[in-house]
């Protein structure tokens, strides 16, 4: 079996398993687990097949066949292609979704025994699995839109899962929504980038970027189109100003806040500007610069979550915040560029073992003490100790303790700011730092520690339950180290970005070309032809000014990553503050909280109502959209049918007018005749010479 | 020339057994009445099936099956039939619409006989105007589409039905007045006089149709088409038009006859006016815009049902004529295969509607909800239709929707991106009134008690939906075939209006 065979098979997999508890099913509660279960795990294994594979071998392999074909003028035949690209960043995402999935369908079995839905839960984590693995190996932009939708599709019904529930419908909803809204955005970078470099296979849009200026209009700066894809990202990945889905996202299963709301759909937005990463780091060239853009939206993300996760009380609610600010974080690393795309795809890694690992730590709690309310919790520790000590080791990964697994993807994305010189990024990275131990170890000394609440009796979950938990510490533990070096090899250098080196070389002699041939600016066929063409007229022939020699700053050096002390000690410093102020504030009860959050005043209000960038959107919605939309509708009934109905109430008065005519009586049939005759002579007269 | 008349077959097969039953079964018979039409469109679709494993793919662009022969020699007029790629299409849309149509009548008592009678009549007009190739054989069968509409909305529709009966004909009326002017006005101008469709092709090729002749008459013709696939502002007979009629008339009349009209925007006015279309098609893209952002935002205003679904018509159907109005064939191909993913979608919301509203009486969506707990495979199939109406992938509308927006972007005319990246603000629109509607109707508490004794679809009931459902997923996942059949029946369109070399 060649490679891309298995990695067609990898997404079928779980499809095959979705199709046959579709078909044959019936909605069994124990046969559908189990196919279900045993489709994902065959996919795990041979991911893992796969990704060893690239270890040796890590040159991209693409495959595909035509998904819609069509005859065109420019394009001869414009043609759409579904297929699979394996490379080291399609290997890491298919270990980490087949993984973190096949712990999350086991941990269902014990989370999910009871609810009467079992069968349609296992049939949609199914459906998920393929449509994210099917994301993860597109070798194009229409395909990875594809399963995109897909993804946000199986998000929709697993968010509301719980039909019955208002909130969860609501939260679907506006899910979908505002994803679509990102979605937009996408599609027309998609559009556009398809149309002016003639492709959207990864594999092949890197080598036409260096046109870009003869093919792309004047008005359209590369940068614009980066950003265009990125409010797919910014959708998806759940980056500011279209956050406000995910929050509202845990109204779904708890298991599927791991899977999907965590671990891996959310990242699909990082995952995708780190795979058209060249498109944005291109568009330095231009009037825009993308990449700072990105930085500073992740940046801002990160900050402005990680403060509001310090005010909440549902421990799902928490964790969201939390997930935003991480993603934020991993945003600001791609940002970054050079070894940013490195570390902004390895805290994608590490993040989806340890933020799996806190939701179905919180999904253990939930199950156990029947409440999402950190009040109503305490001193679980005792009665779940497993659930309790994975729970911290994923608290310390993410606070970025030595040696878990955030402290070495949170180090690589410090030092990846600091390469770029972006300095007040950096600081904010270092706030973000302290904040995100404050806040995970309020949760966890709240949650774990302390005094027991007096009513119900809480224990430990099965083990379908904690085999997962274990599973998922000990590589919060231990992913970390990929990221150092092995006899040079690591993460980063498998999975890094290069620019194409001829990439100003091609921008300055596209730029002459546009100048020589104004026509062929936006014109796809004609730029293809003279880019095609050996070489430009000499300057001097044409009598034209020589182009001006494209300026791109030097690529951020890809480097490998070594441990950096001046970054890491001053990082695990603020971590460490962190936890000990929550140990002081919630373990030891040196401040009240409640005193502080009171001295605050309106700044704590606001912070605890998320900005109320929710309510801003819920007024935009009723009082703009909604408003908007009547009258269209009123519109529509009243003028424009109205002049529909007027004619006809015309045609009915004309008609009445005009039977008047007949009377009945001959002799006014005869004057009328008389009449016309007169007429038709005269006019016979006026106009036949 | 193919032994069997098979296209002759398909479009009496539903038309002489309406006659027949008209003629000879009695009304009390109502049981063999629902058999012999379920048969007859059964039949229909049987021979659609041979059709399409008869048919040369790598042919799609040329006329198959043709048959032909002449009835007033005098006057051009001829039976002429055949089927490109295109009409093949729409003749499997109208044969599936059709069949499951009936399907979706099965439960009906009024005057069950005229019923199905003018049900089938209609249909079977429908099949003759797809693969009719003389303009009068091509506009008397139009009509007998169009006609019998009246009588199947004044007599077995919902609310104010006579009046929306009463606006749908005489709109649809005004629009056929325009047709046979412009139809008139091809014949005077082609010499020889002719109303065979390849015949004057050929003229305009040839140049006999002069720029202003073609500016002047493209509007008519356009229009008069365009009345029946609900070109805004001539649209407004479609809300009232939908809401009132009944079931299986609204499969049909949105499934099919909506189509109808588009497709006489492409075979008639667009073929055979290229230069009119050139000098026109602003203009169309600007309506159909028009048509796609205003039916998206008006739908969201609705409480019922129908009335969701029909301005999500008015939107889609503005998809249709955009990507006609780009006259390219990527923009075209996508215009066709949204004819047909429209068609299917459409089709399965309105039997949709029909189960529902049979068992709450009520199509408001205030008065409905968490119906998802009681008829859990209506609700089902609802969501899959939405999720076709929203674009989403794997269902038959994405790649046609796909296809207007890039054909729209791909034009070299700055004018239609601008109206590309316009209309594509459509899907945000779009899946706020879709998920709108599931979540008011199917999710949530059961709003009213005796909601909770309503009972899921039944196996007849199930049948229409699940073909319809099953087409949708295949053209939806691989669409690489349709298109093929869409494509090859475009180029002789593409090479007229110059945007493929001849």
């Amino acid at each position: 079996m060649t490679f891309s065979t298995a990695t067609w098979i990898v997404p079928l997999l779980p499809l095959g398993g979705f199709l046959f508890n579709f078909l044959f099913g019936r909605g069994s509660r124990r046969l559908v687990p189990r196919v279900a279960l045993l489709a994902v795990g065959s996919a795990l294994a041979l991911s893992l097949v796969l990704a060893a594979q690239v270890l040796g071998d890590p040159a991209p392999k693409v495959d595909g066949i035509p998904w819609l074909s069509v005859t065109n003028q420019v394009f001869g035949h414009f043609t759409i292609s579904v297929g699979t690209l394996l490379d080291p960043l399609s290997a890491m995402m298919l270990v980490v979704v087949t993984l973190v999935s096949f712990l999350v369908h086991l941990y269902s079995l014990g989370y999910m025994s009871e609810d009467p839905g079992l069968a349609r839960f296992f049939m949609y984590l199914g459906l998920f699995t393929f449509s994210m693995l099917g994301l993860v190996v597109s070798p194009n932009l229409f395909q990875m839109y594809i399963f995109w939708e897909l993804v946000g599709l199986c998000s929709y019904l697993l968010i509301g899962f719980y039909t019955t529930k208002p909130e969860a419908n609501q939260a679907c909803k506006k899910a979908f929504v505002v994803n679509r809204v990102g979605d937009l955005g996408m599609f027309l970078g998609i559009l556009f980038l398809s149309y002016y470099l003639g492709t959207s296979d990864f594999s092949a849009i890197a080598a036409h970027l260096g046109s870009w200026p003869l093919f792309g209009p004047a008005w359209l700066p590369l940068g614009a189109v980066a950003l265009l894809l990125f409010c797919g990202a910014v959708g998806k990945s759940a980056q500011f100003p279209l956050h406000v889905w995910l929050p509202d996202a845990m109204e779904g299963p708890t298991p599927v806040s791991a899977l999907i709301h965590a671990a891996t759909m959310v990242a699909a937005g990082v995952f995708m500007v780190a795979r058209v990463y060249a498109v944005f780091d291109a568009s330095l060239m231009g009037s825009v610069n993308a990449p700072l853009v990105v930085a500073c939206v992740g940046g801002f993300t990160s900050l402005f979550a990680a403060t509001i996760a310090c005010t909440q009380f549902d421990i799902k609610r928490v964790l969201a915040y939390s997930t935003l600010s991480q993603l934020g974080y991993m945003v600001m690393a791609l940002g970054a560029g050079g070894l940013g795309v490195t570390a902004g795809a390895f805290h994608l890694f590490t993040h989806a073992f340890f933020k799996a690992l806190l939701f179905l730590g919180a999904g253990s709690v939930i199950h156990a003490v029947h409440s999402n309310d950190v009040r109503a919790m305490g001193g679980l520790r005792r009665k779940m100790p497993l659930t309790g000590i994975t729970f911290l080791v994923a608290s310390l990964a993410i606070s970025g303790i030595w040696p878990f697994a955030g402290f070495f993807s949170k180090d690589m994305i410090l030092a990846a700011l600091k390469d770029a010189h972006m300095t007040g990024l950096y600081v904010l990275a270092a706030a973000v730092a302290f904040l995100t131990a404050f806040y995970m170890f309020r949760l966890y000394f709240l949650t774990f520690e302390g005094k027991e609440p007096e009513h119900g009796h809480p224990h430990e979950s099965p083990w379908t339950m904690t085999l997962p938990l274990v599973v998922l510490a000990v590589l919060s533990l231990g992913a970390g180290f990929a990221g150092l070096d092995f006899g040079g090899r690591s993460f980063g250098s498998y999975i890094r970005f290069d620019r194409s080196p001829t990439l100003a070389s091609d921008w300055t002699r596209a730029q002459g070309l546009a100048l020589a041939h104004p026509k062929a600016v936006g014109d796809y066929r004609l730029a293809t032809a003279l880019w095609a063409a050996p070489a430009l007229p000499p300057t001097a022939a044409t009598g034209l000014p020589a182009p001006a020699p494209a300026t791109i700053p030097p690529a951020q050096e890809s480097r490998a990553f070594v441990l950096d002390y001046s970054v890491a000690v001053p990082a695990t410093l603020l971590g460490l503050a962190g936890i000990f102020l929550a140990f002081g504030v919630y373990r030891l009860k040196w401040i009240d909280p409640g005193r502080v959050a009171r001295a605050l005043g309106p700044v704590y209000t606001t912070v605890y109502n998320k900005y109320y960038v929710d309510e801003f959107y819920r007024w935009m919605m009723d009082h703009v959209y909604y408003v908007v939309s009547g009258a269209i509708a009123w519109f529509d009934r009243h003028v424009v049918d109205g002049v529909m109905n007027g004619l006809a109430l015309l045609m009915q008065v004309a008609g009445g007018a005009l039977r008047r005519l007949q009377t009945g009586r001959a002799q006014a049939y005869a004057l009328a005749m008389l009449g016309g005759i007169l007429i038709l002579l005269g006019a016979l007269k006026v106009f036949v010479p | 020339m193919n032994a069997f008349p098979i296209l002759s077959a398909i479009w009496l097969a539903p038309f002489v057994t309406g006659l027949l039953i008209m003629a000879f079964v009695p009304d009390t018979r109502i049981q063999a009445i629902k058999w012999l039409s379920l048969g007859a469109s059964g039949l229909s679709l049987l021979l659609t099936v041979w059709l399409l494993a008869q048919f040369d793919y790598g042919r799609a662009g040329q006329l198959q099956f043709a048959e032909r022969f002449s009835l007033v020699p005098s006057l051009g007029v001829e039976y002429h039939l055949g089927a490109d790629g295109i009409s093949l299409l729409m003749v499997v849309l109208n044969s599936l619409i059709l069949f499951t149509g009936v399907l979706a009548s099965w439960g009906l008592k009024h005057r069950g006989k005229e019923f199905f009678v003018l049900l089938l009549l209609l249909g079977g007009g429908v099949f003759g105007v797809f693969t009719s190739f003389n303009l009068y054989v091509f506009f008397a069968l139009y009509e007998v589409a169009v006609l019998p509409m009246y009588l199947l909305i004044g007599i077995w529709g919902t609310g104010p039905k006579e009046y929306s009966a009463m606006k749908l004909t005489l709109m649809l009326m005004g629009g056929s007045a325009f047709l046979l002017l412009g139809i008139l006005a091809l014949y005077y101008g082609s010499t020889p006089h002719t109303l065979d469709i390849f015949e004057l092709n050929k003229a305009a090729m040839a140049g006999q149709f002069s720029p202003g002749f073609q500016k002047l008459w493209f509007p008519v013709l356009f229009l008069g088409f365009g009345v029946l696939a609900a070109l805004w502002p001539l649209h407004t007979w479609s809300p009232d038009g939908h809401a009132s009629a009944p079931t299986a008339v609204s499969m049909l009349h949105a499934g099919v006859l909506m189509k109808l009209g588009a497709y006489g925007c492409l075979r008639v006015a667009i073929f055979l006016l290229p230069a009119g279309a050139h000098f026109w098609a602003p203009l169309i893209a600007v309506l159909a815009l028009v048509n796609i952002v205003y039916g998206s935002i008006g739908a969201a205003a609705q409480t019922d049902l129908k009335y969701v679904t029909a301005y999500s018509s008015v939107s889609h159907m503005g998809l249709v004529l955009l990507g006609l109005a780009t006259l390219d064939t990527l923009g075209m191909n996508g215009a066709v295969l949204q004819m047909f993913a429209h068609g299917i979608m459409t089709g399965t919301f309105f039997a949709l509607i029909g189960m529902t509203y049979g068992r709450t009486h009520t199509r408001l969506m205030p008065k409905l909800g968490g119906l998802a707990q009681v008829m859990p495979f209506i609700a089902a199939a609802y969501v899959i239709a939405g999720m076709a109406g929203l674009g989403l992938p794997g269902l038959s509308s994405f790649p046609a929707e796909l296809l207007v927006f890039l054909g729209a972007y791909f034009t070299q005319d700055l004018f239609f991106k601008v109206v590309a990246v316009i209309a594509l603000t459509s899907i945000v629109f779009t899946a706020l009134y879709v998920l709108r509607v599931l979540q008011k109707t199917f999710y949530g508490p059961i709003t009213e008690p005796h909601y909770k004794e309503l009972g899921d679809a039944t196996l007849v009931e199930r049948i229409p939906v699940v073909i319809l459902i099953t087409v949708m997923v295949l053209v939806g996942v691989y669409p690489f075939p349709v298109l093929r059949l869409i494509d090859g029946g475009l180029i002789a369109v593409a090479q007229t209006l110059g945007s493929l070399p001849r």
